[in-house]
């Protein structure tokens, strides 16, 4: 069963999963192309797109001058995702780049579920975008060749043209004189001929992103640049932790005497999103920044104040002791007989910090009701999850909210949780005016849902000549899903359901015999902050684990960590792979690991201190797997424990890359993001709240640390899968691994600080003395 | 009130004189090309220029513009076509391009001092210009391309 399929289901867009149609109507001054209802495909499509009578999922337009208008349901937040999704259509459509236009829709019902993450927006999209535009371009065929009066047979599409030896006409042309009115059923939009992939031309092909222009010259408007005649400033006072914090008195006497101060307000909040929240106005930002500072607030305070980052280590520690506790998402009979009989076994825990999201863009939204709906100025990534929550704050039906979609300064995951959203909409309906409600960045900090600490225990049973018999991987962490959308979560072969965000990974593609994979929900971190979904979600942390106990595993076989992954990499059984997403199975994870370890001189000799180390992963699910592997090198100073990254080199197979310069850039931030949260960054709780709220203590990856990078992607024409994340996952556990090849030093904790390089050694020498 | 030149033309601001240049700029002037990242003066998405030299506005008052030069992103070229904003684009080094403002806005009185910037150059002034989107080898393929094109422009003048 695939354990992502009722999220995916709901990810695609109204229309796909339930036999829906395809229609091409007369609309405006152009033709707009768009999935349907069967029945209305079986009705006149003419009408139906003239009186907008369907429930349309109008994908583009083609106008009388051949601009092609490509709506674009997902935030545009650093991948360029619109270019990615526009070229999709525009090759099967045969059109030039050049006429192609890009919108960013608004939140309407017609578009399905509006998510942006996981990697998954050309992989989901892809499939249908390409029926869309081949149903177009055969529609295009079969008008233009009547308009030239030959048989369609003799049409060729190209570039925005049907040519028919020497007469041709353009697709403006068509529009204007012809009639394009078409209804494909189902079955027919199916058996499209879709173009194969030499005969593409943008698929693949260099291009520059549209986005990126305006992102040079001060144009680009994202939520925090929202404005509206009328409005007036807020910024929040937050509690002090999260979740269980009451508002006991507001003392604003100071704040009266900043010009421009109008008042605080605790808000109400029907959903229980920001309990505990005052809101103070002022007629600037910076008067309400002021105000904020002077407004004294008293709370009566819960549980979540005593709670501090160890407790949430040591809660996870206890419940994995539990062997009863949690959810088995992989579990073979014969653990137990593995273990019993095996020569060597090696048990080893592992453990991840809490992570700040930090988008450079602090949260903020605009919020006013106009005309009976509430509209809400703001960047995000997942409007479909927090309208059901903003129209239970407000008190009015879901058609009464709508978003308005800016471009995002960064998001990462953060802005997949929408509740920013949440204080501003409130804020303007208890002063009654347009509210832009701004975080400065420690507000943003202090609510933002980070990664979660982790802790991980992992133990393999070996037999003769470091055999692998078995293998148990238990995780527990605060788990986002269930905090937010736990509607979401599948259950496992024990029934009792699951965060797949905070799993996957485990459940890989080696060859271990009898395998078991255990999920925990870390219930004291759930109820001490909100967890988010960051960057790589669990495979963030599952493969830290994972692949540092692949290389501890095969140091205790003896055998080399190369070798002994690809020795597991049988692609046998549930490691073969199945078409479409996951064809060739571990046998492509085995490719990118043989070409990474070639590349990087894998075997060869190396100065003192320096090591290599290799780790391998399938990106972010068994359903999508975007083949990784990395080898880092490093070198440590003994004396103080720091290490130097000196060089990451990747090798990714992604199958099909719609905008290889995209992919590119993606890998490269997601790989020194995964650098980042190994070396870099990282924080603990305190008293219920993150320690460090700004860049004087909290210190992300800088300029000068950013190592060589050298990432190839394997030549492919399989089925495109996701690159946001899956560079992210790779980058730790190679350089722990390299570390350990370096020094002897064992790291099992990111973020990894000088000073626990210098205690590992410790330990190292010890052992060895 | 306070007068300063913004990208070429006076402006007079009636303003508390602590007011962050930044909120000036962004809400009392209407140019929204500047951004707020942490408003401490540490990840350098507010850089304008402050009579030619790169300064952080959020943590710059008012008070010391007053008839002072401001240059922001906006008035770098008037057809934003300044040589880093050609190599941004030719290098393709934006990803959600927040930070991407600041971040040229250092960059010029980088090369300004440094026509011919080495790795440790680069690292020295932008390690102050957060990324958060990691695009840091862009970055600095972006500045040394427009480095030589100043460069170049200049042997023929």
């Amino acid at each position: 069963m695939n354990k992502f399929a009722k999220y995916h289901d709901l990810a695609v867009p109204a229309g796909l999963m339930s036999r829906r149609g395809f229609l091409i109507g007369a609309a405006g001054t152009g033709f707009t192309l768009a999935f349907a209802g069967a029945g209305l495909v079986l009705a006149d499509p003419a009408t139906a797109v003239a009186q907008h009578a369907f429930e349309p999922t109008i994908w583009y337009h083609i106008d009388q001058d051949g601009i092609v208008t490509v709506n674009i349901i997902r935030a545009e937040m650093g991948q360029h995702v619109g270019t990615a999704l526009a070229r999709i259509v525009a090759d099967e459509l045969e059109v030039k780049w050049e006429s192609v236009r890009l919108d960013y829709v608004d939140t309407d019902p017609k578009w399905g579920l509006m998510v942006t993450g996981g990697s998954w927006s050309v992989w989901q999209s892809f499939p249908y975008l390409s029926q869309a535009g081949a149903a177009g371009r055969i529609a295009l065929i079969e008008e233009g060749a009547k308009l030239l009066g030959v048989g369609k047979d003799a049409c060729i599409a190209r570039d925005g043209m049907i040519t028919a030896g020497r007469k041709s006409i353009s697709y403006g042309e068509i529009v204007r004189k012809g009639n394009l009115t078409r209804s494909y059923s189902a079955d027919q939009l199916k058996a499209m001929p879709l173009k194969k992939p030499a005969e593409r031309r943008l698929i693949g092909a260099p291009t520059k992103a549209i986005d990126i222009p305006g992102k040079t010259n001060g144009t680009a408007r994202y939520g925090l640049d929202a404005e509206v005649a009328g409005m007036v400033y807020a910024r929040p006072k937050l509690p002090p932790t999260r979740n269980g914090c009451t508002v006991s008195s507001i003392d604003d006497s100071a704040a009266r005497d900043v010009k421009g101060y109008i008042k605080s307000v605790a808000l109400d909040d029907p959903s229980g999103t920001v309990p505990g929240w005052v809101v103070v106005y002022a007629d600037s930002f910076t008067a309400a920044n002021h105000a904020a500072d002077k407004v004294k607030v008293v709370w009566a305070t819960g549980e979540a104040a005593k709670v501090s980052e160890q407790d949430i280590l040591d809660h996870g520690a206890k419940l994995l002791d539990d062997p009863k506790g949690g959810s088995l998402v992989v579990a073979d009979e014969g653990v137990e007989q593995a273990f019993a009989a095996a020569k060597t076994s090696l048990e080893r825990s592992y453990t991840t910090s809490t992570v700040l999201h930090f988008q450079l863009e602090p949260v903020n939204a605009l919020a006013f009701e106009k005309d009976g709906i509430w509209e809400i100025h703001t960047g995000n990534q997942w409007q479909s999850l927090i309208l059901p929550t903003l129209a239970k704050a407000l008190g009015v039906g879901e058609d009464k909210v709508v978003l308005r979609t800016y471009l995002l300064g960064g998001g990462f995951g953060r802005r997949l949780n929408g509740d920013y959203s949440v204080p501003a909409a409130l804020a303007s309906k208890a002063i009654g005016k347009p509210v832009k409600l701004v975080f400065t960045r420690p507000d943003d900090v202090r609510f933002d849902s980070p990664r979660s600490p982790s802790v991980q225990r992992l133990r393999m049973a070996l037999g003769e000549g470091g055999k692998v018999l078995g293998m148990e991987h238990h995780a527990t962490a605060g788990w986002p899903t269930q905090v937010m959308i736990p509607v979401f979560m599948p259950k496992g072969k024990n029934g009792e359901p699951y965060d797949p965000f905070s799993i996957s990974g485990a459940d890989h593609w080696y060859t271990v015999g009898a395998h078991r994979v255990r999920a925990v929900a870390n219930d004291l971190a759930n109820n001490t902050f909100r967890p988010g979904w960051l960057r790589s979600v669990g495979p963030g942390w599952t493969n830290w684990a994972l692949e540092s106990f692949m290389d501890e595993a095969a140091h205790t076989a003896g055998i080399d960590p190369v070798a002994f992954r690809l020795g597991l990499l049988d692609a046998q059984g549930k490691n073969a792979g199945t078409a479409p997403n996951a064809t060739g199975g571990a046998a492509r994870m085995a490719h990118v690991l043989k070409r990474a370890a070639e590349k990087a001189g894998w075997g060869g000799t190396l100065p003192k201190d320096t090591g290599i180390g290799v780790a391998t992963t399938f990106g972010q699910e068994r359903d999508m797997p975007t083949w990784c592997a990395c080898v880092a090198r490093v070198k440590v100073d003994r004396g103080t424990g720091v290490v130097k990254l000196e060089k990451l080199t990747l090798v990714i197979d992604a199958g099909t890359l719609v905008h290889p310069d995209g992919a590119l850039a993606q890998t490269e931030g997601a790989a020194l993001w995964g650098v980042s949260m190994a070396l870099h960054e990282g924080t603990e709780f305190v008293n219920g709240q993150v320690k460090d709220s700004n860049l004087n203590t909290y210190t992300p990856l800088r300029m000068r640390d950013v190592p060589e990078l050298d990432i190839e992607f394997v030549p492919s024409t399989e089925v495109p899968v996701g690159l946001g994340e899956p560079g992210t996952t790779v980058v730790g556990p190679a350089i722990g691994n390299a570390i350990f090849a370096a020094v002897g030093a064992r790291l099992r904790h990111i973020p990894i600080r000088p000073a626990d390089v210098l205690q590992a050694l410790k330990e190292a020498s010890a052992k060895s003395a | 009130m306070t007068t300063f030149q913004l990208n070429g033309s006076p402006i007079t601001i009636d303003a508390a004189e602590d007011t962050p240049l930044l909120w000036v700029i962004r809400d009392l002037a209407g140019m929204k090309g500047t951004k707020f990242g942490c408003g401490i003066g540490m990840c350098g998405a507010c850089t304008v220029h402050l009579n030619g030299r790169a300064v952080r506005s959020c943590i710059t008052p008012l008070a010391a513009v007053a008839d002072a030069s401001i240059t922001t992103i906006e008035g770098l070229d008037p057809q934003g076509q300044h040589p880093l904003q050609k190599a941004w684009i030719e290098t393709q080094t934006p990803q959600c391009g927040y930070c991407q403002s600041g971040q040229i806005m250092q960059a010029a009185t980088l090369i300004k001092d440094y026509p011919n910037p080495t790795d440790a150059d680069i690292d020295a002034v932008m390690n102050g210009n957060l990324c958060r989107c990691m695009a840091y080898v862009r970055i600095r393929k972006a500045i040394k391309l427009a480095a030589a094109e100043m460069r170049g422009s200049a042997a023929h003048e």
